[in-house]
């Protein structure tokens, strides 16, 4: 048997389950670990299912068929369109932006009267949606204890007030622990999130054990449904109504953005916009969750209790009891409580921010004998104020519970809230997307939509309690009839709120627009306009500053923000402002217009952007600026920005050029000094035998006695000298040729074997004079067949044999000449068994005019341009030419020439 | 993260304009009958609902990175 005292200790437990979650989640934050996952933000926005969603969607659903699923269908389409609210939460980081009462008056030039009117619209909508959540509570404790045998103890009677209470102290502890700027409350969204996934669950086994254990199944329900007269219209949608599928729709898209705790999770509490990447999906799949199973629960009920008259808004705990399944039975009871609880707490402390920033604080700054001008902390006073506030919401959502009771005005409060709140949609949407939104346009909007909600639906609601006269619901306002409550201007025909969403909606956005086009903003106005609504687009502190011209002191800002935040938290913040302009001591900061905007954000995260922009006013002598001066820096900022991009642009450009042209330069300077050298080398080159033909003929042109032996010599060494100098020319002219590509090649099928064995023939006679032996290794078998012109082979050939008979020591010296036949090419080996080349010189003697062996003591033996020809030669018919030698072990000169592909 | 006029959030928002239509009148009124015992409402509605989900994760989980 369920007792008392053990639901008493169960939910105990389970509140102080949810303290331990939230100061978990709260000492996670403050060491800098976050526990707001993605996850855990989709679940936290799942607090839109309240107990209306968990005991009503049933009791719904047995009036209504499916059209309670409106209510989580809205809600998914809406977080579809996750621009409008990165958009919102964008704005809202920017702008220390803590409620969505603060959103509008900061949008609309900071208006302390336009953040008081949301406040008060928000809580009126509001407290009865909170009533209903004790109400919930309170009745759910009533069905456990009818059945159970301690019903008679008198210990619960007002356990409403103590859970009411025991909200209150935990809203209190967690959502006002200290003042913070960004307003934001970890341990509380991890609790929620809990509670999510509790009610859920709850949900869940409920259906599940209704569904497949007290019924055989869906189908079975269905049919037995489809059996039963009465309640085969539950099974189908009421096509009569299809305004009221779309209206519905409709509102709670609306809500899911607007509702004062929505808002507060979803935008205040967001800690990182890229969770919304995972919302988009995880919450409408909650939704789809925990209403799968509530039509055939409601079906299940009527079925089960037909006849008897039980509250169909109880069949999430009468079924579970009724099969004596009490374990379940509680449970489904703390799913409900954690329905409850979360919505109350986060609605409780966004209110309460509300109450405290738009209505005391304004109201408190212009009573005369507030002590502004001394310097005292008050920031406790703050914190106070907002507890007061959340005690005083909880007190009247009791005081609101008590006196509804059972009246009509409290079960239809949940649609009734969301009409409320579906109020600040043309302020908000307008504000976000359209710059010439005025201030008095969107008071306007607002009090025209909340007088048309105020006498089409909540006073109707208070009538049909019986707590005012119903007069103007039937007959019309002073008894005309174009004003009865629900049939304005004889619209009859719609449901009530179809009826008031049209009326409302219709006098709010033409109200806006049309006051919006008839006024003029304010320079404050304008300006917030174009941050709000160019928020992806408008980053710009330089404009920022110029927006604000005037004198300020450090101290009086610094005093405020002591004042207000608390020394610690200002000490705190004023250090990271400082660390962020580069000073060591936040004293030293220059009071300019960065400072003085600093100093109003971080007040706005504390008292709401129009008190602290009446706050830091006091502070500081601003000098206005004019509305066309704001318009124009503000233009300017973008327009600079648009032409910095561009600017960034072609600097882009412009380097990559001058990259591509400096490398350029360098090969240029690189070739020109190549070419200097050259010039140097050749005609040193040329002046040695120049001069030694010079010298000789000079002494023979001077001297005629000298004898004819000696004349006979020197002009050996003249004819001698002369050959080479033709020979270096020749080379060189070869060489230029080679390098322009200008020289003529016959390219014809060459037998290389031939070159190499004719070659050796002509040089015999040289090989023989110095006495150094060739042999020649060829390979057998036919001609070696390549593509290539014979004669520049040939000199290569010779070119080759010619600098190795050069090398090796006269006497002994031995020259082999090896080719040997490859897959794609013929090798050619010219090894000697001379000096051979160091490790430096093996790539040196392909340069041209390095020779090999010691040039500084040794007489050259060549012209220092052959194997450069060679090796240009041997490149031109595909082929490589390199050097292998070691030192004291000879020299092998080999080059490779491409066979000829076959042809396949 | 999500950028600028990312493309993912216009897959989203587009998501939003199908679904709209699919979940509201006219075409509310044509499933009728029953399945197995269930009405076709019933699974129509929660069958385009899933469908949606199904999709919006695909986008932003998927396509997102």
């Amino acid at each position: 048997m369920t007792s008392s005292w053990l639901v008493a200790l169960l939910s105990t437990a389970y509140l102080g389950l949810l303290f331990a979650i939230a100061r978990f989640g709260d000492a996670r934050a403050d060491a800098g670990k976050s526990i707001i996952s993605a996850n855990v933000y989709a679940l936290s926005l799942a607090v839109y299912c309240t107990s209306w969603t968990f005991f009503g969607s049933v009791g719904r659903a047995t009036s209504g068929g499916l059209s309670f699923l409106t209510i989580y269908i809205g809600p998914t389409l809406m977080i579809l369109c996750v621009s409008v609210i990165v958009k919102m939460v964008r704005i809202s980081k920017r702008q220390r932006i803590t409620s969505i009462a603060d959103f509008i008056a900061s949008r609309y030039g900071k208006s302390q009267f336009l953040a008081g009117l949301v406040t008060v619209i928000a809580v009126i909508g509001v407290v009865p949606y909170i009533a209903l959540q004790l109400k919930a509570i309170s009745a759910s404790l009533d069905v456990l204890f009818q059945q159970a045998v301690e019903a008679s103890e008198p210990w619960w009677l007002d356990s409403t007030f103590a859970i009411a209470a025991v909200l209150a102290v935990f809203t209190i502890l967690f959502g006002t622990r200290h003042l913070d700027a960004t307003e934001r409350h970890e341990g509380m969204v991890a609790a929620v999130a809990f509670d999510s996934v509790v009610k859920l669950a709850a949900f869940v086994a409920v259906g599940l054990f209704v569904t497949y254990g007290l019924f055989g199944g869906m189908s079975d329900i269905f049919q037995r449904a489809a059996a039963t007269p009465e309640l085969t219209r539950l099974l189908g949608l009421d096509h009569g109504r299809p305004e009221t599928w779309t209206s519905l729709v409709l509102v709670s898209g609306l809500a899911i953005l607007f509702l004062p705790r929505q808002f507060q999770i979803m935008v205040v509490e967001n800690v990182d916009e890229g969770h919304l990447r995972r919302a988009v999906w995880l919450f409408p799949l909650y939704l789809l969750l925990i209403n799968i199973f509530v039509l055939p629960l409601a079906i299940g009920g009527l079925l089960h209790f037909a006849g008897r008259p039980v509250n169909p808004d109880t069949f999430v705990l009468t079924l579970p009891l009724a099969q004596g399944a009490e374990g379940l039975a509680v449970f489904a009871f703390i799913g409900g409580l954690s329905a409850a609880t979360g919505m109350v707490i986060v609605e409780t402390i966004a209110l309460s921010t509300m109450v405290c920033n738009d209505l005391v604080m304004p109201w408190l700054l212009r009573l005369q004998s507030f002590p502004l001008s001394e310097r005292q902390d008050l920031s406790g006073i703050l914190l106070g104020i907002r507890r007061g506030a959340i005690a005083l919401i909880l007190l009247l959502g009791y005081a609101y519970f008590r006196a509804a009771g059972e009246a009509y005005a409290l079960v239809g409060i949940g649609l009734i809230s969301f009409a409320a709140v579906a109020q600040f949609a043309p302020a908000m949407f307008g504000g976000m997307y359209w710059k010439a939104g005025t201030r008095a346009g969107a008071i306007g909007g607002l009090l025209g939509g909340f007088a048309v909600w105020l006498y089409t639906l909540l006073l109707p609601s208070f009538a049909k309690s019986g707590w005012i006269g119903s007069a103007f619901v039937e007959e019309g306002l002073f008894g005309w009839p174009w004003l009865k409550a629900q049939a304005l201007f004889g619209l009859s025909g719609l449901d009530e709120i179809s009826h008031c969403l049209f009326w409302s909606l219709f006098a709010n956005i033409g109200l806006y627009v049309a006051v919006s086009l008839l006024s003029r903003p304010g320079v404050v106005e304008a300006s917030q306009a174009e941050r709000f609504v160019d928020i992806l687009r408008y980053d710009h502190p330089a404009a920022e500053a110029r927006l604000w011209r005037g004198r300020a002191s450090v101290e009086g800002l610094v005093g405020l923000l002591e004042r207000f935040l608390g020394p610690a938290r200002a000490r705190q913040q004023l250090a990271a402002y400082a660390a962020s302009r580069k000073v060591s001591d936040w004293r030293r900061i220059a009071a300019d217009a960065q400072f003085v905007h600093f100093a109003e954000t971080q007040l706005a995260g504390a008292i709401g952007s129009a008190s602290a922009r009446v706050m830091v006013s006091s502070a500081v002598e601003e000098e206005p600026l004019g509305l066309e001066e704001v318009l124009d820096i503000l233009d300017e900022a973008s327009q600079v920005r648009a032409y910095s991009r561009e600017l960034e642009r072609k600097s882009g450009e412009l380097e990559a050029a001058t990259a591509e042209l400096r490398s350029a330069n360098e090969r240029l300077l690189e070739l020109d000094r190549l070419k200097d050298d050259f010039v140097s080398t050749v005609t040193h080159e040329l002046r040695t035998p120049l001069t030694s033909i010079l010298a000789l003929s000079e002494m023979l042109h001077d001297d005629p006695e000298i004898e004819l032996s000696d004349r006979m010599r020197f002009l050996g060494i003249i004819v001698a000298e002369g050959e080479r100098l033709t020979r270096l020319i020749n080379q060189i002219l070869d060489l230029a040729k080679l390098e322009s590509k200008q020289a003529e090649w016959t390219s014809g099928e060459v037998d290389i074997a031939e070159v190499v064995r004719e070659s050796a023939g002509s040089l015999g006679r040289l090989f023989q004079d110095r006495r150094v032996a060739l042999s020649t290794e060829l390979p057998d078998g036919g001609p070696l067949v390549v593509l290539a012109d014979r004669d520049r082979l040939m000199q290569v050939m010779i070119n080759l044999l010619s600098n190795a008979v050069k090398f090796v020591p006269p006497g002994d010296g031995r020259v082999r000449v090896a080719m040997t036949k490859e897959a794609e090419d013929v090798r050619v080996e010219v090894a000697d068994n001379g000096p051979g080349l160091g490790a430096g010189e093996a790539e040196v003697v392909f340069e041209k005019f390095r020779q090999g062996g010691d040039t500084l003591t040794g007489k050259p033996q060549g012209t220092g341009l052959g194997l450069p020809i060679s090796r240009r030669i041997v490149e031109h018919f595909g082929g490589r030419l390199w050097v292998e030698s070691r030192p004291g072990q000879g020299a092998t000169f080999i080059f490779t020439v491409p066979l000829p592909r076959q042809k396949t | 993260m999500f950028k600028r006029s990312s493309p993912n959030r216009q897959r989203l928002a587009a998501l939003a304009l199908l679904g709209a239509p699919l979940l509201s009148y006219p075409l509310l009124a044509l499933p009728e009958g029953q399945m197995n015992g269930i009405p076709d409402v019933f699974l129509y509605l929660f069958g385009v609902w899933g469908g949606l989900i199904g999709l919006a994760a695909w986008v932003a989980e998927h396509r997102g990175k």
